[in-house]
């Protein structure tokens, strides 16, 4: 882990930093929310953790979606992340994780939360990020012929297709 | 037998499509599309300043509208590290808890229509209508508000509204009762919605349930509650939970939370201060217009505000509050310049539709028109 941050890391996530020491690499709290980018190879370990052990109690996976940071102001690890908000309703906490994605793929966690499910579709259509074992990662949102990831920074915004045929019951 | 059901169908209340598989009267397997109504809020916000997008949030949960308007702007105040005056937070507690007792009415009304209860459907659409005059008053506009600008509101309220509101709320009562009354231990409503379409608590949780389809789990989870904002811990109000989380449950919850947003309007129109709505910064909210005729400072902040836009600190914040179907959170990330780098909205319907097969399994295809009615799946939300 770098040394900015360290401290903050281990006073907001002792557990988490004890449990993963070489996933975690920086942990940020602006504005009082806490965000933690880990490894994306370890991501399905560590969302295990969070929802099973007791001391951390992550009872819902509240958001998952992905993120483009082309062109962004600051630098990143990398373009594409992947940026899941858990909630603690038993400990009334908040946590994100944001996962920089080396080759723009990253494990499934639809068997762990039920709700990773359409979530990881509606990343995998907006952004075209693969979620390996994901059972029917299929479009979501946009239609099932349409071509391209809308929501990537190089897709123009005015882009128009014409596309007409429902999709086959075979195939929902 | 398999049947395709929707995209349009009056019961759909919105474009969805669902196809199932009957054995006989049962679903033995559901499967579901959504996206008919995908207008790319979140590519489009991109596109805009971020006061532009305030009409765009109008068309989530579009029958709650302020509601988002509120979410949304609330997410960019965290960005900017501003807090709204007290009078505007009022308003804006106003303006939510009336919102939210509009969705409660719809579903529970539409929901009745579903099972063949058009009566009920009546009483209710006669409040909703007094409401959206309320509404209309204040923003010229009845479904579509735009209401909320980031820092302030729109407008304040016009003279005599806040008797004008009591004196609606005054009626609200009634039609409660006479629901309630035509409902709750109605033989033929219970039939239709007790063990309707159930699901467990560690289902909802794990689904990401929130809101009322939440709390008729029995799990408490209400944002007011648990992280309060603009002063809701102060008000008096309590919590509503069922423990069977069936159709049944959710109609019991939507029906306790509508007495209990009257009774936090009350108590925010008896304590609601004087004052102006909007923050004393030009470069967030637009100058008084005799500042904006009157002087060169006034029109160059107009100008610039309006053609450049605000310009938060580059940074990401996620900020939610408790909409009428759960919480409504926007992940916005700004990049210093005059338009926002990402929205990203967590609509509470996404998560609460993906269980529908599972909850229909089982079930008959009218109990799954019951259930669909009484998860109030927002296709305007669902789909964005």
């Amino acid at each position: 882990m770098q040394e900015t941050g360290t401290k903050l890391a281990e006073s907001k996530c002792p557990e988490l930093i004890e449990a993963f020491p070489q996933a975690v690499l920086s942990v940020d709290d602006y504005l009082g929310d806490l965000s933690i980018s880990v490894r994306a190879s370890e991501i399905r370990p560590i969302v295990r953790f969070l929802k099973e052990t007791p001391s951390q109690c992550y009872e819902f996976l509240m958001d998952l979606f992905g993120m483009d940071y082309e062109g962004y102001e600051r630098e990143t690890p990398g373009r594409f992340a992947v940026i899941y908000g858990f909630y603690s309703h038993s400990r009334k906490t908040r946590l994100r994780l944001k996962v920089f994605l080396p080759k723009n793929e990253i494990d499934s966690i639809h068997d762990i939360y039920k709700a990773a499910n359409w979530l990881e579709r509606e990343a995998w259509d907006m952004f075209g990020i693969q979620f390996k074992g994901h059972p029917n990662l299929k479009r979501i949102l946009c239609h099932h012929e349409f071509k391209g990831h809308p929501l990537r920074k190089d897709f123009p915004s005015n882009n128009y297709q014409r596309l007409r045929t429902a999709l086959p019951s075979t195939e929902l | 037998m398999r049947l395709n059901l929707g995209p349009s169908h009056p019961a759909t209340h919105g474009t969805l499509r669902v196809f199932v598989e009957l054995d006989g009267e049962i679903i033995r397997n559901m499967k579901l599309e959504i996206g008919y109504l995908h207008r790319c809020f979140e590519k489009m916000s991109e596109t805009h300043t971020w006061n532009q997008v305030i009409p765009y949030t109008d068309r989530l949960n579009y029958v709650s509208a302020m509601m988002n308007n509120v979410g949304y702007v609330m997410a960019v105040e965290k960005l900017l590290g501003i807090e709204v005056p007290k009078r505007t937070q009022r308003i804006r507690v106003i303006m939510c808890e009336l919102s939210r007792i509009i969705d409660h009415l719809v579903a529970i009304g539409t929901n009745a229509v579903d099972v063949g209860a058009l009566t009920c459907f009546w009483y209710f659409f006669r409040e909703r209508e007094n409401i959206y005059d309320l509404f209309e008053a204040v923003c010229g506009a009845r479904l579509t508000t735009s209401f909320t600008r980031v820092g302030g509101l729109y407008k304040d309220l016009p003279e005599g509204w806040t008797q004008w509101c009591r004196k609606v709320l005054a009626n609200l009562p009634r039609s409660l009762d006479d629901v309630e009354g035509l409902l709750t231990t109605n033989r033929i409503w219970i039939d239709r919605t007790r063990g309707v379409a159930p699901i467990s608590k560690q289902d909802a949780l794990d689904y990401g349930f929130t809101g009322p389809c939440l709390r008729a789990c029995g799990v408490g989870y209400d944002v007011r509650k648990a992280h309060p904002y603009y002063d809701y811990d102060k008000f008096d109000w309590s919590l509503i939970t069922e423990e069977e989380g069936d159709t049944y449950a959710r109609y019991l919850v939507r029906l306790g939370e509508m007495r209990e947003s009257m009774k936090i309007v009350e108590q925010a129109l008896d304590d609601l201060p004087d004052g102006p709505v909007n923050v004393d910064d030009w470069s967030i909210a637009l100058p008084p217009k005799d500042q904006v005729y009157g002087s060169i400072e006034g029109l160059m902040a107009h100008f610039k505000l309006i053609m450049h836009g605000i310009k938060p600190p580059a940074g990401e914040v996620y900020s939610y509050t408790e909409a009428a179907n759960g919480e409504l959170g926007f992940f916005v990330v700004s990049d210093g310049t005059g338009r926002p780098f990402r929205v990203r909205v967590r609509p509470p319907c996404f998560a609460i539709y993906q269980a529908f097969p599972q909850m229909c399994q089982g079930q008959t295809i009218s109990d799954a028109i019951a259930a669909l009615g009484s998860l109030n799946i927002v296709a305007g939300e669902l789909d964005r």
